[in-house]
């Protein structure tokens, strides 16, 4: 069946068009703890100039961001927070882990420096270096993009999928000195977003 | 620079058992756990030692060399007046390290004081606020003890996992 189109009406799939505004409209929540943050803002500053991908808007409120970046160490103090940070980020949300330390503890081998916040919370990119240049954190926002426009839907059922929610690493730490941790938990379980 | 020795000979004779050393042009004084609340007053209203730069602890478990004590707590005092400096130093025991503490001398202690306890579990008696500064306050570790593991004892990992399905 023919069906004329006027030339300025284009026919897409709604989650091709979801997608297409997602990612070029990333809205970061700049989750700094460390000299990572300091790449970050000069990924965000003129020379780099997140804004030639939509992402320039950081936001220090989560409920307007769909982008967490955590950049820098995060100690066992500041973990709840961070979840409780992503919990308050509205769907679809994403997560760059940037740098050594976010990624995996880095040099900070220490009983207070979480080692790699992919134990924790969901993490969809990863950034290395120490501190990262602003153009490999620009590769991993483009990464992300292409990963968004990829597999993305506009009601987020990639998220559902099981190798999203798969475990990235072991969450049994090596045994210290040979002995198995003893502590039992210590913090209680965030209580999610109202519906 | 060396701390005048007329102070260090007034504090050698106001309380014999001192025992002073010299490392690298700093003086350095070994005060009995008995005489140091005494010795600090003594320093700092008799000797104008005004300004409390910092306290912090050793922890000699294992050490290469025989020390008095495991813990050395470790005051360092300056006069502004003359520049004069001076490092005095308390052993405290392995078993229920207590001493007295100087906010009453110098109110900048009080976050010094409580620092020491939070990493080595000295209790400073007769602190106005002595709570953890650092740690979680249910932690029960004192981390740079040295018996402590450098990795910890499981404090790092032991939070709840949030996968995309529960966030």
């Amino acid at each position: 069946m023919a069906v004329d189109l006027p030339e300025n009406v284009v026919i897409s799939k709604l989650d091709e068009l979801a997608n297409w505004c997602r990612k070029n409209s990333l809205w970061p929540m700049p989750f700094a703890t460390a000299c990572c943050g300091i790449e970050l803002m000069a990924t965000g500053a003129s020379r780099h100039d997140l804004a030639r991908f939509g992402a320039e808007v950081f936001r220090f409120s989560p409920r307007q961001c769909d982008l967490m970046i955590v950049a820098g160490r995060v100690v066992m103090k500041m973990l709840p927070v961070l979840q409780r940070i992503w919990q308050q980020m509205h769907e679809p949300k994403w997560c760059i882990s940037m740098g050594a330390c976010a990624s995996t503890g880095g040099v900070f081998d220490t009983y207070s420096v979480v080692q790699g916040i992919d134990r924790f919370i969901p993490v969809d990119m990863y950034v290395p270096g120490c501190p990262p240049r602003p153009e490999q954190l620009i590769q991993a926002i483009m990464d992300l993009q292409d990963r968004i426009q990829l597999e993305g839907t506009i009601r987020g059922e990639e998220f559902q999928l099981q190798g999203r929610n798969a475990t990235k690493r072991a969450l049994v730490e090596l045994p210290i000195l040979g002995q198995a941790p003893t502590w039992g938990p210590r913090f209680a379980e965030p209580s999610s977003n109202p519906k | 620079m060396p701390t005048n020795p007329a102070v260090i000979a007034a504090l050698e004779q106001q309380f014999p058992n001192a025992a002073k050393s010299e490392y690298r042009g700093d003086t350095r004084i070994v005060i009995a756990r008995e005489s140091a609340p005494a010795a600090m007053r003594w320093l700092k209203d008799l000797q104008e030692f005004d300004l409390l730069i910092d306290i912090t602890c050793v922890d000699y478990l294992n050490y290469r060399e025989e020390k008095p004590d495991r813990f050395g707590l470790v005051y360092l005092l300056a006069n502004t007046q003359n520049n004069d400096r001076l490092q005095v130093r308390v052993f405290l025991g392995e078993v229920d390290p207590r001493i007295p503490s100087v906010v009453p001398l110098w109110e900048g202690a009080n976050w010094f004081e409580r620092e020491v306890y939070d990493m080595f579990g000295i209790v400073f008696e007769g602190h106005p606020d002595l709570r953890r500064i650092l740690m979680p306050e249910e932690s029960t570790a004192y981390p740079l003890r040295k018996d402590y593991p450098l990795q910890g004892r499981g404090e790092r990992h032991n939070f709840p996992v949030l996968t995309r399905a529960k966030s």
